[in-house]
């Protein structure tokens, strides 16, 4: 799972120290990854470190918004990291890459760009690679209990009573 | 109470399928001292085990069982395996209906003759009309409690219900309001009301919305003419070599089959299962399946034009909050051929909570086009449009012999291409329904596609002639006389309206009929 980490968790510098490769958004080190600010890392088992990073950029370029910080991207993508799923990410992680390269960049990370990450993600985006991550981000960020209130979804309602005493007709502006 | 009926009593009726149809025709044979055993191929839920969560409860209710699908409908490219949204649980699909209760319009039992011959569509008359219909419609609004009819009041209108109506306004609609809902609003000795919660698709918490899962079901228990078999899976029905049917053959809960006689069976188990069960019970004497002279079994199979359109505001809505679809613009569902299709549609309110809106806004979309609509969530009202789809004689459910389901049958195919008539109504549609929007100052609008549908009808639909259907005015096959069909599948056409009153109408009064001709011996 995603660990959050505060100033009482791994600290920026300790975060730091143990990287082995950063880009914009993403410290990566030996078996993790993390947010530049620390304020998240999660650990892995079987995917790289700079696959992953790369995966989270990916998930985050194909459904971006730009409210819902990098971790709850690293959630949705969290579950490839198996022994089963990890040579199928390896290899479509490795086309992005070399997707990258042809148009003249040292790897799908270094696009500073997010126009630019698009158009190469528009290349692919029949390929089955690209279909199972999109497919899989539909539920994996969306369903994140914890994204709803970033989008002011209200969730279940039941246990509060619905909402006929809660503003089911608050509409002020009709 | 808590009766049972042994294997080989071959004096009950099997009913199979609790939803709309068999729940209410199950229940109201056995008021009438009839003995009937119910099949169902789910489970019970309470009230209290309804999640209001759209993915769980998804994975709670849906009928996920193997199912493919065919044809140029988009659904078929975006959820190929999931053709139809229904449920497998006590009460069917009525767990997760939204509960819009409306009456057919006159024209509508008589469309062959309305609309005239309209090309490529296979346009039938009903058998009944209007007239016949308007008492059962009456028991079945009564049953259902539903709102502006009787004495009951309408529901208050939420949030999405106040765009709506405004834009519905500004547009000159006249006939908006928030909907005849099976849906309690007001309190009284039937339970409880609606507490606005916004999540009647998941099933209703506190059973304010009809459904035979708490509404019927019970009723039949407390007679003692009535037992309950639940995860009973249906796989064929059996017959003597007279041709009349003699019991059914399911797997029960284990896995093991079980063979219930009977003296009458009702099938009950939704447009796409219901002529499956038909097909896969062929017999040397039926090859083509039971009831099915005229070939016309898993044909017409209709889901109503559908569309939605959901609009984003500068301000909030919060559309979750509140009854999902109290809220109705009835002006478009007229016949109207000036507008450049036949029949006419209905515009009402709908809602779906993030995960689905995700999910169903535009499938297979992505990008900022896409997720900058989901920014707009908390600002954003929503409608579905729902009217009268053609008939087609090849848009069908047949048997997929490639693909087989858990218990090794065939699983069904659902063939579906939009006729030229659907397409057009559906563009009228998603044009009023942003205009609509963009009256009360829209900042952007989506014309949304089908979702897997929901209203189901037509595969096993009701003739005056048995060469055009498969059951009479009854639901009586037409070959077949001690077997029924009681679900959406006898529809002749599908109308513009939300179909679940008029089933459970043509239920109360198939009841009547089936206690009458038994207690005569004639069947």
């Amino acid at each position: 799972m995603i660990e959050t980490k505060g100033p009482k968790g791994l600290t920026r510098r300790e975060l730091l120290s143990r990287a082995t490769a950063a880009s914009a958004s993403f410290v990566v080190g030996a078996g993790f990854v993390a947010g530049r600010d620390a304020a998240w890392a999660t650990e892995l088992t079987a995917i790289k470190p700079e696959t992953f990073a790369t995966l989270v950029q990916m998930a985050r370029d194909i459904y971006p918004h730009d409210h819902v910080g990098d971790k709850y991207y690293a959630a949705a993508v969290k579950g490839y990291d198996t022994d089963d799923d990890a040579g199928t990410i390896e290899l479509g992680i490795n086309d992005l890459n070399a997707a990258a390269r042809n148009a003249g960049y040292d790897s799908y990370l270094a696009m500073g760009w997010e126009r630019d990450r698009v158009d190469i993600l528009r290349g692919m985006e029949n390929s089955p690679f690209f279909q199972q991550i999109r497919g899989g981000l539909v539920t994996g960020l969306y369903n994140q209990k914890e994204v709803w209130p970033l989008f002011g979804y209200e969730g279940e309602s039941f246990t509060k009573g619905g909402y006929i005493n809660r503003g089911f007709d608050d509409v002020d502006w009709v | 109470m808590a009766t049972t009926f042994d294997l080989n009593d071959d004096s009950v009726v099997v009913v199979i399928g609790t939803g709309a149809g068999g729940g209410t025709l199950a229940n109201e044979l056995a008021q009438k001292g009839v003995k009937v055993v119910s099949l169902e191929a789910g489970g019970y839920h309470e009230p209290q085990d309804f999640i209001q969560d759209e993915w769980a409860s998804f994975g709670q209710l849906a009928w996920l069982d193997a199912r493919t699908t065919s044809g140029d409908w988009r659904v078929s490219r975006d959820f190929s395996g999931l053709p139809a949204w229904i449920v497998k649980s006590v009460g069917g699909s009525t767990v997760h209906w939204a509960g819009a209760s409306l009456r057919f319009q006159e024209h509508e039992w008589k469309t062959r003759t309305v609309y005239g011959n309209v090309p490529g569509a296979s346009l039938l008359d009903w058998p009944i009309d209007a007239a016949e219909m308007d008492p059962w419609y009456t028991k079945a609004e009564d049953k259902l409690h539903v709102t502006r009819t009787g004495d009951r009041p309408g529901l208050p209108g939420n949030n999405n219900f106040k765009v709506f109506e405004a834009g519905a306004q500004a547009l000159g609609y006249q006939d908006v309001h928030t909907g005849r809902m099976a849906i309690k609003s007001q309190e009284g000795p039937d339970g409880t009301p609606c507490q606005q919660m916004g999540f009647c698709f998941q099933g209703c918490k506190v059973a304010a919305k009809w459904s035979p899962s708490y509404d019927e079901i019970p009723k039949a228990l407390d007679t003692d003419n009535y037992e309950l078999r639940t995860q009973a899976h249906v796989l064929k029905i059996e017959h003597d070599d007279s041709g009349k049917v003699t019991g059914v053959l399911y797997a029960d809960k284990d896995g093991n089959q079980q063979l219930q006689k009977a003296r009458v069976v009702a099938v009950a188990g939704n447009s796409i299962e219901s002529p499956r069960l038909l097909l896969n019970s062929a017999s040397s004497m039926f090859p083509d399946g039971l009831a099915n002279s005229s070939g016309q079994v898993g044909r017409n199979y209709m889901r109503h034009m559908t569309a939605s359109v959901y609009a984003v505001f500068d301000k909030p809505v919060r559309m979750w909050r509140g009854t999902t679809m109290a809220g109705i613009i009835t002006d478009e569902s007229r016949h109207d051929p000036s507008r450049g299709f036949v029949g006419g549609y209905e515009m009402e309110t709908l809602s779906l909570g993030l995960p689905f809106m995700a999910a169903f806004l535009n499938p297979g979309g992505w990008g900022r086009d896409f997720t900058a609509a989901l920014d707009g969530y908390e600002n954003m009202a929503g409608m579905w449009l729902v009217g009268e789809d053609m008939p087609q004689e090849t848009n069908r459910v047949s048997l997929n012999t490639d693909v087989l389901d858990q218990y090794g049958l065939p699983a069904p195919n659902v063939h579906f291409d939009d006729h030229p008539n659907d397409i057009a109504m559906r563009e009228h549609a998603w044009q009023q329904g942003q205009a609509i929007y963009n009256a009360v100052g829209a900042t952007r609008t989506f014309p949304t596609p089908p979702y897997p549908s929901t209203h189901n009808l037509g595969t096993n639909r009701m003739s005056e002639n048995p060469r055009d259907g498969v059951v009479n005015k009854w639901g009586q096959t037409h070959d077949i006389p001690n077997l029924f069909v009681s679900d959406g599948s006898q529809f002749t056409t599908g109308a513009a309206e939300n179909p679940t009153l008029t089933i459970v109408a043509l239920a109360i009064r198939q009841a009547d009929h089936i206690a009458r001709e038994m207690a005569a011996q004639n069947i």
